[in-house]
């Protein structure tokens, strides 16, 4: 679905990233986990256009993305759930999820997503109407999520949802990661430092490390590679 | 033991008034003379001023700050009472027909004086309006919204004087060509926001003005152009008075036509658009809107109406020159947004009637009338933040019925 070819990224001079390579299959869950500067989110930002890749190709569903503008390449199927959650502050989480669907005409279906949203997750129903910046931490990124699924993605970006979240709340975010991948078959491209977590929902994983991917495996794999455990698991 | 805690904190505050105010209040050169005057009597003054100022003001603090724990009951804000009163059909109709009929009646009612006044306050609603798009709705600080209605005034004034091109088919070309320089002012500036943004539209409205002072051969450099017609009425010959009152009631429909235009827009698409750009530029941008166009759009259609308000300022005033465009401009028509409340149109045509009305019913004040004003924004703007009726999509709203 997602291929990733021998893309390279430089802040000014300042290479980011050092020839990644990458595959998502549709309907898998596939994370990005490395440290602190890996380049796991310029990873991300490169796919969505934000921070343009200098070199290599970026093919999603065998056409060209690398050289479209951001707003283009989330009309191809292509949502995110930006790092730190971004929420609209002022907007309500109506207007919020609204908003998710920005570039969709068919407002029947619009109500139907919205509704299936709210269901799954009746916090954010219970509090339709208070504005995004008042809602708490976890209440934001549940809001986050919801809001990219409105556009209806084939393909949904996750920039480190764990950020900042309570274990628990952190548990409960993953799994509704694991529930909207199984029940509507989007795919999921989830960038984590809580490589823990990651590698428990995911079905296969990336693991990088100053700009280059340096294992990739099944996520069982990953989770029992003595390597991995050493370096992100600090077990 | 609070008293004597605000009594020690207020005597600070007027020595500091003191201290602050010792140049211009006590030090008198006489230049005459060669002498200098020490007028210590000013510096009691204003030290028992400021005393009893500090005083006072904390205490009000301290209530306001009290009333908001528990809402008092007896006063009402006025964002509630406009949005009951646009809540309530017959209250909003009655309140519709007593304002029409004001409007209706003023020009009549009043003096050639009075009729120029609200005409000139009338093109600042407009132009408040149109700045409302940029900042209110987009987000974005323009320091240099002046330039357009620059742009609009000598676009109607050279046409005319050169291919004697008459007021209403000048009106859509001001708007045309202010909507053409509001996107040549965003190409460059797309990549900017916050305070940068500000430095540059404030540069490029200085720009605008340098070169119409200095292009002599353009634009008659700072001697500016005379004799621009008022507006025709169907070929009419009309006296002053007359065609003063023309232009109040064009002036009139104007401002409704922009009322609805904004209105429409707020709750279109792009307005929405807008308001995704405003609250968040990263998440708009995840949302899949191109922020590019969104922001260009929100140049140039608030770039046409300081277009069609500079054409009709020319028109009123039949002589315009660079003075009429200095920076201030951009800040009285920024204060208007941001007083009136950033977004709503109700604040911004109430902020525009206040700041430009006030000041000439200060003038009972003269020298002191700037002051007065200065003063009354800065209170303003501690009691009232939101502006004086804020949008209410600003306020928080908890409803418990269905949606």
């Amino acid at each position: 679905m997602l291929k990733l070819k021998n893309v390279q990224s430089f802040y000014g001079k300042i290479q980011a990233l050092k020839d990644i390579s990458l595959e998502i299959q549709a309907g898998e869950i596939i994370t990005l986990i490395g440290a602190n500067g890996a380049g796991k989110s310029t990873t991300l930002m490169a796919i969505c256009g934000v921070q343009p890749a200098r070199a290599g190709e970026i093919l999603f569903m065998g056409k060209a993305i690398h050289n479209l503008s951001p707003h283009a390449i989330v009309g191809m199927g292509i949502a995110q759930v930006p790092e730190g959650r971004r929420i609209f502050p002022y907007l309500s989480v109506l207007e919020n999820l609204e908003m998710g669907a920005f570039l969709r005409k068919d407002k029947s279906r619009i109500k139907q997503d919205m509704d299936y949203l709210l269901d799954l997750f009746p916090i954010l129903a219970e509090r339709r109407h208070q504005a995004g910046g008042t809602l708490s931490g976890g209440e934001q990124q549940m809001l986050a999520i919801s809001r990219a699924l409105m556009a209806r993605p084939k393909l949904l970006l996750m920039d480190e949802p764990s950020l900042g979240l309570a274990p628990l709340i952190v548990k409960q975010i993953f799994e509704i990661i694991k529930k909207i991948n199984m029940e509507n078959q989007t795919t999921i491209f989830l960038v984590e430092q809580n490589a823990n977590m990651a590698l428990r929902v995911a079905h296969r994983g990336y693991v990088m490390e100053n700009g280059r991917i340096t294992l990739t495996d099944l996520a069982a794999n990953l989770l029992s590679n003595e390597a991995v455990k050493k370096a992100y698991l600090g077990l | 033991m609070i008293l004597s805690e605000e009594i020690k904190k207020s005597l600070l505050a007027a020595v500091w008034f003191m201290f602050l105010t010792f140049p211009i209040m006590v030090i008198r050169v006489n230049t005459v003379q060669n002498i200098v005057e020490w007028r210590w009597k000013n510096m009691l003054l204003v030290g028992i001023a400021g005393f009893f100022g500090s005083f006072l003001g904390r205490s009000f603090f301290r209530q306001k700050e009290k009333g908001e724990k528990k809402a008092d009951p007896n006063t009402i804000s006025v964002a509630a009472l406009v949005q009951k009163i646009t809540g309530n059909q017959r209250l909003s109709r009655l309140a519709l027909a007593v304002i029409a009929g004001f409007v209706i009646s003023f020009p009549f009612a009043f003096s050639l004086y009075q009729i120029n006044i609200m005409i000139s306050a009338l093109i600042y609603v407009m132009l408040g309006l149109g700045l409302n798009i940029v900042v209110g709705l987009a987000g974005l600080l323009d320091l240099g919204y002046v330039a357009f209605y620059a742009v609009g005034a000598y676009a109607y004034a050279l046409l005319n004087h050169h291919f004697g091109i008459g007021f209403w088919t000048a009106l859509p070309i001001g708007a045309v060509i202010g909507a053409f320089f509001g996107i040549l002012l965003g190409y460059p500036v797309l990549r900017l926001r916050g305070d940068y943004l500000a430095i540059v539209t404030m540069g490029f409205g200085e720009i605008i003005r340098l070169i119409l002072e200095n292009w002599n051969a353009f634009s008659r450099g700072p001697s500016g152009i005379a004799h621009i017609p008022r507006p025709a009425l169907f070929g009419w010959e009309m006296s002053l008075e007359m065609s003063t009152k023309y232009i109040y009631f064009l002036m009139i429909g104007m401002v409704l036509f922009t009322i609805f235009v904004v209105n429409r827009l707020q709750h279109s698409r792009i307005g929405r658009a807008w308001i995704a750009l405003r609250e968040d530029e990263i998440a708009c941008q995840a949302m899949g809107i191109d922020k590019a166009k969104t922001k260009l759009t929100a140049f140039a259609l608030g770039a046409t109406w300081a277009g069609m308000g500079g054409v009709i300022f020319a028109a009123k005033t039949t002589f315009i020159n660079p003075a009429s465009f200095t920076i201030w401009e951009s800040v009285i028509i920024l204060c208007i947004v941001v007083l009136g409340g950033m977004g709503s149109i109700v604040g911004v045509v109430s902020g525009a009637l206040v700041l430009i009305l006030l000041p000439e019913y200060l003038r009972a004040f003269s020298e002191y009338r700037m002051l007065v004003f200065g003063v009354i924004l800065v209170v303003m703007m501690i009691f009232r933040p939101g502006g004086i009726i804020p949008d209410v999509r600003r306020t928080y709203q908890f409803r418990k019925e269905e949606h």
